[in-house]
């Protein structure tokens, strides 16, 4: 089979494009430190997330020195807590559950997105900054009141943060 | 030599009752398009706030369905099986085997469409008890009225049987013509069948043992996960199969209508079967974001998918090499300035050119949408609309638009009404998109969300970058009206067409390859090395996620509810009539199972 001398260069550039794409992606993993939402968390009875002790009362919780975890119930249309209150410069895992039909979970203008599948326990780390408030919405459609499903993540100074009880109520 | 061109014959001379199958085929995708074209239009204007007087909120998700419904699965699929029985017939020389089998699949495919469209619609109607409200994805526990399921399913049957029609008349070809290879036209149709047999496996099992039972109340409830991931299976491979008929027609009439020939024929070859091993073991990548699915197996998924790249990639290169061949033998020179020497007053060719174009700037697009940690960014986002409005809803759609212009004279005879009105409205499509989908994928960036009937919130409101929200909000807006004229002007003129006078002297010739079939190594027309592949590469690719999925959470799912969004009080009424109905539906499709297993077996051992 004859191939062109321009098409083999242009193959060889094209394989080289494929691996640095490749290479970029495994580069965030290991340097950066980009994980995936995966498969982490065991799965869950949707239809009795009250048997759960991170879903009985959705709340944020102190888990570390600097690390707290949040557990989110996603529903038919709304999030749970709202707002989620977490303190200024902390790492935050988010724990996010569905106890009706397919939802999104995405912090608006940030990289924070994921997918929350009843019966599966999204989990996800982040870093968060200074004080914000941001938008929460849901991104994946969930049925006629979709559009009106929303919420809100503040990111509160440490002081006002402890005034909160803990983020137990906002 | 002019005697010579005026007795040349059309497609419609030679093979009348084909072209009939054609022509129907073509007739059904517009019919689609049209519809899709005025919920697009609806839509447009209702997301970006311009006007939301004429639909509520809640049936802004009727209108998607719809829209999707039938210009993602409809519109493609149609126009898909029309070029197919073409280029089957015409490169092949010979008729098809039974044109009774024909029109039987073409029946199946309008039946099952019109079933699963009018469940859809039935929406709009709040006095009739169905609805089928789930998006053209259709993810569980969200669950339409049976009927959307049940027509799916018997639209996918149908185009099974077209395959199995084009296989067969393959077969009597090669009976007929021992040692000759594979006319090119028939090896792309031949390997984007197998890819669909091997992809829509998953939506049929899918449909067939979960979801339709589930919506007539047999089995309490399905596993989310398992039948998200059945549909990626498919929903991958779909988007190639939406896009083979166009590379069939970049790489096979372009070149002609260029005034020159394909670059090389065993190239084509190859892409096509790199597009068969690599669509189907890749459809995780539209689950980077799900729970439940080990990070390996995303990172795997996002391997394969970016190797599927090299095919179209290849395609760039061929696709460009050889519409520059054709400018040169036009007389065409210079680095660039052979661009000038091109037909560009010619539609068909104007318009494939702009839709390649297109489909350049939807690959890096689609480039970051494979990445797995940049995906957080775009995931659900209208990005991901953006990006699919510049591949299906233009490479495909301006390609099928195009290539109508330069396809309908010779299936029926008659001179399009006007090249002008044709050249207008492409270029019409060109910009009607590059407007909306570049402010879709602005926004996306924004982080406003995909599949919303009010993107706005009331507790926040977006970043500003390339723009503010309200801003790219009028972009789409005018883009997507661009688009519904650029439709309207494309119908009206074939509706005008179909008023012309049949006449004599439309035929054009395909030019051969410049390096024919006899310089591709005989190993590629061997059809059952590829399939061989292909099901090892998609076994590798997912017994072991389909295994953990059902192993962790069930077949029928960890404890999750049924959330039908159609009312429940006619269930019982409609079960008694739809059960039996089911299991009627059961024994044809064991029916037609059996017969294409035949046929696939003939095909293999001979």
């Amino acid at each position: 089979m004859h191939i062109h001398a321009y098409e083999k260069i242009w193959l060889a550039c094209s394989i080289l494009l494929i691996l640095l794409l490749l290479g970029s992606v495994t580069y965030g993993a290991v340097g950066p430190g980009v994980a995936m939402v995966a498969d982490s968390e065991p799965q869950i009875d949707a239809n009795a997330l009250d048997e759960d002790e991170r879903f009985t009362e959705p709340r944020v919780e102190q888990v570390g020195e600097n690390h707290y975890e949040a557990y989110v119930v996603a529903f038919q249309f709304g999030f749970q807590p709202d707002p989620i209150v977490v303190p200024e410069n902390s790492t935050v895992t988010f724990q996010v559950t569905s106890r009706d039909v397919i939802h999104g979970f995405e912090v608006v203008g940030t990289n924070a997105n994921t997918m929350v599948v009843p019966g599966e326990v999204s989990e996800l780390t982040v870093e968060v900054g200074e004080p914000q408030e941001y938008g929460i919405l849901c991104n994946e459609y969930c049925g006629a009141g979709h559009h009106a499903m929303e919420g809100k993540l503040h990111v509160v100074p440490e002081e006002e943060f402890e005034e909160t009880n803990g983020g137990e109520s906002a | 030599m002019s005697d010579a061109l005026e007795a040349e014959k059309t497609f419609y001379d030679e093979f009348p009752a084909e072209a009939k199958v054609v022509r129907s085929s073509l007739l059904g995708a517009f019919l689609a398009l049209t519809l899709g074209a005025v919920f697009g239009i609806i839509q447009t204007l209702h997301r970006t706030g311009i006007f939301r007087g004429l639909i509520s909120s809640t049936d802004y998700y009727t209108s998607l369905t719809a829209h999707g419904v039938f210009l993602a699965l409809s519109f493609t699929t149609f126009f898909l099986v029309g070029l197919f029985t073409w280029a089957v017939v015409r490169s092949l020389d010979r008729p098809l085997v039974d044109i009774r089998i024909t029109w039987t699949w073409y029946a199946l495919m309008a039946g099952g469409m019109t079933m699963t469209g009018i469940s859809v619609l039935a929406g709009f109607v709040d006095s009739i008890d169905m609805s089928a409200d789930v998006l053209f994805t259709f993810y569980a526990p969200l669950q339409a009225h049976p009927l959307f399921y049940t027509g799916l399913a018997v639209f996918i049957v149908g185009s099974w049987l077209a395959g199995a029609d084009w296989f067969r008349t393959w077969l009597a070809w090669r009976e007929e013509n021992p040692g000759e290879r594979i006319p090119l036209q028939t090896f792309m149709v031949l390997t984007t069948m197998i890819m669909w047999y091997i992809a829509s496996s998953a939506v049929a099992a899918s449909v067939l043992i979960f979801l339709l039972p589930w919506s007539l109340g047999l089995i309490e409830s399905v596993n989310p996960t398992l039948t998200r991931t059945l549909f990626w299976f498919f929903g991958h491979p779909v988007v190639y199969f939406w896009l083979m008929p166009a590379y069939l027609l970049w790489y096979t009439v372009l070149p002609s209508i260029a005034g020159g020939r394909l670059f090389s024929d065993p190239l084509a070859r190859v892409v096509f079967v790199l597009f068969l091993l690599l669509s189907t073991p890749v459809g995780i990548h539209h689950q980077y974001l799900d729970p439940g699915i080990a990070e390996g197996f995303k990172f795997i998924s996002m391997t394969n998918t970016m190797f599927l790249l090299l095919p179209s990639l290849l395609t760039a290169f061929t696709v460009v090499a050889s519409v520059e061949y054709g400018a040169r033998q036009r007389g065409g020179t210079g680095i660039f300035g052979w661009l000038r020497s091109l037909p560009w007053r010619d539609p068909a060719f104007t318009g494939m050119m702009l839709a390649g174009l297109m489909f350049a700037a939807g690959g890096f697009s689609g480039m970051v949408n494979a990445g797995m940690n940049i995906n957080y960014m775009i995931h659900n986002t209208i990005w991901v609309p953006g990006h699919f409005h510049l591949t299906v809803g233009t490479a495909v759609a301006l390609t099928f638009m195009a290539a109508t212009y330069w396809l309908w004279p010779q299936i029926t005879n008659k001179p399009i009404y006007s090249s002008q009105i044709g050249l207008f409205q492409v270029v019409l499509w060109f910009i009607g998109m590059a407007l909306m989908s570049n402010a879709m994928h602005a926004q996306g960036l924004l982080g406003v969300p995909r599949r919303t009937a009010e993107p706005e919130y009331s507790g926040f409101d977006y970043p500003v970058a390339f723009g503010g929200f309200e801003e790219l909000n009028v972009q789409i807006a005018i883009g997507g009206t661009l688009l519904f004229l650029s439709t309207v002007l494309f119908i009206g003129n074939l509706v005008l067409t179909m008023g012309n006078p049949r006449v004599s002297g439309l035929a054009e010739t395909l030019r051969p390859a410049l390096s024919g079939p006899d310089d591709a190594p005989e190993v590629l027309d061997d059809l059952r090395i590829w399939v061989g592949i292909a099901v090892t590469l998609v076994v590798l690719a997912y017994a072991l996620p389909l295994a953990a999925i059902i192993s962790d959470g069930g077949l029928l799912g960890p404890g999750v509810g049924t959330y039908p969004v159609w009312i429940d009080a006619a269930v019982g009424a409609l079960a008694e009539v739809a059960v039996p109905a089911a299991w009627s539906l059961v024994d044809a499709l064991a029916f037609v199972g059996s017969r294409l297993l035949d046929v696939a077996a003939s095909g293999v051992v001979a």
